[in-house]
């Protein structure tokens, strides 16, 4: 189960910086899923894992030019705001309504991506197109 | 496969700047966090789209949604680890191999435009949200 869950970590590192999602969505899936977790620890531990991956990920997006740091951090400090709020939700719910919350979560997720892959243009254009 | 050309030097240091309002920022950054808190997620669902409205480019919005989601994930798991709900074992298993693992998606992203691969993602999502719903 160790091997299972280090193996779809680093599915998730590649799909997350693939996709610019994947980290965290699989994370907590793999911690219930493979793992045995409760809901909330695996969502806790995710936010831990999800840390260095986004890290790495964004030490590599900047070596390509891609950060706008000014922006980052003002999102970044905005969302240490709104972090409270969250856990404080997630701890108050019920655990089986978390768990279909993020079910639903993820399916919106897959469909988003199913939308983007349809479309004609792609969301994320390649580095040849006008960005 | 060619290799994409990277930044100028000049480029390397300076990135990409918008002229988004800090305040717009500050907002997307709220919902973010508590999106990110709620599922244990990044948040970068719902921090790309919203800085692509706010003006940076899609590839910029990207990049820019990695570095963001770093102060927002240490914020998160820092206000669980005070519920003791933080299994930091378990973080490093799959953390760990997931740090790696980016270095080669980011590299790819830089290649390939993977229709196909993007849509196979989905529907692996798609099982993995109804797995977790029954």
């Amino acid at each position: 189960m160790d091997v299972l869950a280090a193996v779809l970590g680093f599915v998730a590192g590649v799909l997350a910086g693939l996709f610019g999602v994947g980290g965290g969505i699989l994370f907590v899936p793999t911690l219930v899923l493979v793992l045995g977790l409760t809901q909330v620890h695996a969502e806790a531990t995710s936010l831990l894992a999800i840390l260095p991956t986004v890290l790495v990920g964004a030490w590599r997006q900047h070596r390509y030019g891609n950060v706008d740091w000014r922006a980052a951090l003002f999102v970044g400090l905005g969302s240490v705001a709104g972090v409270e709020g969250g856990v404080q939700l997630a701890k108050t719910l019920p655990e089986d309504t978390l768990r279909r919350l993020f079910a639903v979560f993820t399916l919106l997720v897959a469909a988003n991506l199913a939308w983007r892959a349809l479309r004609p243009k792609p969301a994320y254009p390649s580095r040849n197109d006008s960005a | 496969m060619k290799r994409p050309r990277r930044q100028s030097r000049h480029g390397l240091l300076t990135g990409v700047a918008s002229d988004a309002s800090m305040f717009r920022l500050l907002a997307i950054g709220l919902v973010a966090g508590v999106f990110s808190a709620l599922f244990g997620v990044g948040g970068g669902i719902v921090i790309v789209p919203l800085l692509v409205v706010a003006g940076l480019p899609a590839r910029a919005a990207t990049g820019t949604s990695l570095a963001a989601i770093s102060l927002t994930a240490a914020a998160g798991a820092t206000a669980y680890a005070f519920h003791g709900d933080v299994k930091p074992g378990a973080a490093a298993l799959i953390g760990i191999p997931a740090m790696f693992g980016v270095i080669g998606g980011v590299a790819l992203q830089q290649r390939i435009a993977g229709r196909t691969l993007t849509f196979g993602f989905a529907l692996f999502l798609a099982a993995v949200g109804i797995r977790l719903l029954v």
